[in-house]
C-alpha cells in the first residue's frame, strides 16, 4: 500500500488493487480471513496489468488462495503449525498461476482449519476466521478465510479444497456461491493434500460469473497431478445464461431430506419452486456412503500424517489430532470395503442420472453455528459440530460429483445454501441452474456489512 | 456395543505400539471416542453386502517409462 501512495498516477488496475489491500488492511484483523497479505507482489501484477500486460478474462480481478495452496515465497502452512518448519514454496500451486494467467491479481493466503478436517473455520494457532455477517458465527471449514474473504468483500474470488464439503460449507455459511469440480476436473499440484483420493480444488466467488471465469481459467490437464482428467477443457461461461429448460431438476429426499432444521429444507424448497423442480429422487444408502467417506478421510489422513503424529503430536490441534490417531489404528479390511462401496455407491448414482440432469440438496444442516459452540441439537438429536456440518455434502464428494453451491438468505438473518448437483463433468449445467437462481433473486450474493 | 469399551481399549493400546505412537494420558479419553465413532462408520460400511466382483475405487493408473507423477 504504501508503494501505492508512492507513485505519483497509478493506473485504474494499481488504484485497484490498492483499494483492496486497503480494505483487507482495515477489515481484516476483525475478520481473520487472511494469515498472509502479498502486498507487493499484488501491485506489481497490478501495474503490470495497466502497461497493458494481460487483458484476460479475469483482468483485475482480486483473488486470495486457503493457505494450502503454494504462494512462492511463504510456508505452505496447510492450517498448522508444525507445516511453518517447512522450507518456503520456490514456486506457485498450478492453479494460483493460471488465475493470474487470466489476469486475476492475488493478494494473499487465507486462514483454514487445521490439514482440512474441519468443518468450522476455527484454528488454534491463527484464530478463526469469523463469519463476516455475524462475527460471533462460525464462517464454516475447512475452507472459512475463503468463505469469509469473499463475504466480506475483501476478493472477488477465493480458491478453496473440498474433501467432504471444505467449499460448499463456507460457501454456504458466508452466503457465497462455490463450485467443487468433478473429481480429478482441476489439478491440485503445488497444494498440500489431505485425502489425496477425496481431495477436490474448486473457486468461492461472489457470482456465478465470476465463478465460471475462474473455473474456466483453471480448467486443464496437467501432468503432475495423477488424478488430473485429460479431458479437454468444458467451458461453463459461454452457456452461463443458457437457462434451465433441457434439464430434468429433481430433489435429493432420504439422508437429504432429514436430520437439519426446517429452514435448511425451506431453502432448497425455494430453489426447487423457482426451477419447478418437482420430483423427489433417492441416493440409496447415502447414509452409508458419509459413514464410507468419513472412514476413507480418517485412515487416509491418519497414514499422511503418521509421521508428524509421532513427531510432533503436541503442535496438532487436539481436534484434529486425536481423530487422526484414532483413524490411524483401524484395521485395513475396513477402509478396503469402503473404497469398493465407493464404486457401488457411485453405480447407483448414475444410475439416478440416467432420468435427472441437477439434484437439489441443502449444503449444511442449519445457519452458521456459534464459534467455539461443540453441539447442536438436529431432528431433537444432540451431535458435535464439527463432523456434523458435513452431513450433506460428504456422500456427493465421496464420488467426486460436481456441484455448485448457492447462496440463500430466507430473511434478514444468516444465510444457507443449496447444493447443485450434476453429473460427472457436467459442471456446466450446474453453473447454468445457479445463474438462473441468481438472475431470479432465488440466490443472492449480500455483501457483509462490516 | 458396551462389550466394546474394553476392546477399542485394547485395541488402541496394541495399534499405537505397534504404530509408534503415544498416546499422552489427557488425550486418551477424546482418542477413545474417536476411534468409538470411526469403528461405528467402518461397521456400517461392512455391513453392506457387495458382491465379490465389486472392484475398489481409489485412484490408480499404470505409470509407462517416462510417465510424469
Amino acid at each position: 500500500m504504501s508503494l501505492a501512495a508512492a507513485r505519483p498516477e497509478p493506473g485504474p488496475a494499481e488504484q485497484a488493487a490498492a483499494a483492496a489491500l486497503a480494505r483487507i488492511d482495515a477489515l481484516d484483523g476483525r475478520v481473520g480471513a487472511f494469515t498472509d497479505v502479498t502486498a507487493e507482489r499484488a501491485l506489481s501484477a497490478a501495474r503490470a496489468l495497466d502497461a497493458g500486460a494481460n487483458s484476460g478474462a479475469l483482468a483485475g480481478v482480486a483473488f486470495a488462495v486457503k493457505n494450502l495452496f503454494d504462494v512462492e515465497g511463504l510456508p505452505t502452512r496447510a492450517g498448522s503449525r508444525i507445516n511453518r518448519d517447512r522450507a518456503r514454496a520456490t514456486r506457485d500451486a498450478a492453479l494460483l498461476t493460471r488465475m493470474e494467467a487470466a489476469g486475476a491479481i492475488l493478494t494473499g493466503a487465507l486462514n483454514m482449519g487445521e490439514y482440512a478436517y474441519d468443518f468450522t473455520g476455527e484454528n488454534i494457532h491463527d484464530g478463526p476466521s469469523r463469519n463476516p455477517h455475524d462475527l460471533t458465527r462460525m464462517s464454516g471449514g475447512s475452507s472459512g478465510g475463503s468463505g469469509a474473504a469473499v463475504a466480506a468483500g475483501l476478493v472477488d474470488v477465493a480458491l478453496a479444497s473440498d474433501t467432504n464439503g471444505s467449499i460448499r460449507v463456507p460457501s454456504a455459511l458466508c452466503g457465497c456461491f462455490g463450485l467443487k469440480p468433478t473429481y480429478g476436473r482441476l489439478t491440485r499440484a503445488g497444494t498440500f493434500p489431505f485425502v489425496q483420493s477425496l481431495d477436490h480444488l474448486g473457486p468461492i466467488a461472489r457470482s456465478t460469473d465470476l465463478l465460471a471465469r475462474a473455473y474456466d481459467a483453471m480448467q486443464g490437464p496437467d501432468a503432475e497431478d495423477p488424478a488430473t482428467t485429460t479431458r479437454a477443457p468444458e467451458p461453463a461461461a459461454p452457456s452461463l445464461d443458457a437457462g434451465f429448460a433441457d434439464l430434468r431438476i429433481a430433489t435429493l429426499g432420504g439422508h437429504f431430506a432429514r436430520g437439519g432444521e426446517a429452514e435448511c429444507f425451506e431453502a432448497v424448497a425455494r430453489a426447487a419452486a423457482c426451477l419447478g423442480a418437482e420430483a423427489v429422487v433417492e441416493f440409496p444408502e447415502a447414509a452409508r456412503a458419509r459413514a464410507a467417506a468419513y472412514l476413507i478421510t480418517a485412515t487416509e489422513g491418519a497414514a499422511l500424517h503418521l509421521e508428524r503424529l509421532r513427531a510432533r503430536p503436541d503442535e496438532f490441534d487436539p481436534a484434529v489430532r486425536d481423530r487422526l490417531i484414532a483413524g490411524a489404528t483401524i484395521p485395513s479390511a475396513y477402509v478396503a470395503k469402503a473404497q469398493r462401496f465407493r464404486r457401488w455407491f457411485a453405480q447407483e448414482a448414475a444410475r439416478v442420472f440416467e432420468t435427472v440432469d441437477i439434484l437439489l440438496a441443502p449444503s449444511t444442516p442449519c445457519r452458521a453455528p456459534a464459534l467455539g459452540q461443540k453441539t447442536f441439537t438436529l431432528d431433537g438429536v444432540t451431535l458435535p459440530v464439527r463432523p456434523n456440518l458435513g452431513v450433506y455434502t460428504q456422500p456427493i464428494s465421496f464420488i467426486g460429483l460436481p456441484v455448485a453451491c448457492a447462496p440463500i438468505f430466507l430473511d434478514e438473518g444468516l444465510p444457507l445454501g443449496v447444493q447443485i448437483i450434476a453429473a460427472p463433468w457436467r459442471e456446466a449445467d450446474a453453473l447454468r441452474v445457479a445463474r438462473a437462481l441468481e438472475a431470479a433473486g432465488v440466490a443472492e450474493f449480500r455483501k457483509a456489512k462490516l | 456395543m458396551a462389550d466394546d469399551a474394553a476392546a477399542l481399549e485394547a485395541h488402541l493400546d496394541a495399534a499405537a505400539a505397534l504404530l509408534g505412537l503415544r498416546v499422552a494420558p489427557q488425550w486418551r479419553a477424546s482418542v477413545l471416542a474417536h476411534l468409538g465413532v470411526t469403528v461405528t462408520a467402518a461397521r456400517l460400511v461392512d455391513a453392506f453386502p457387495l458382491e465379490d466382483e465389486m472392484e475398489p475405487a481409489p485412484i490408480f493408473a499404470p505409470i509407462a517409462p517416462g510417465g510424469a507423477a
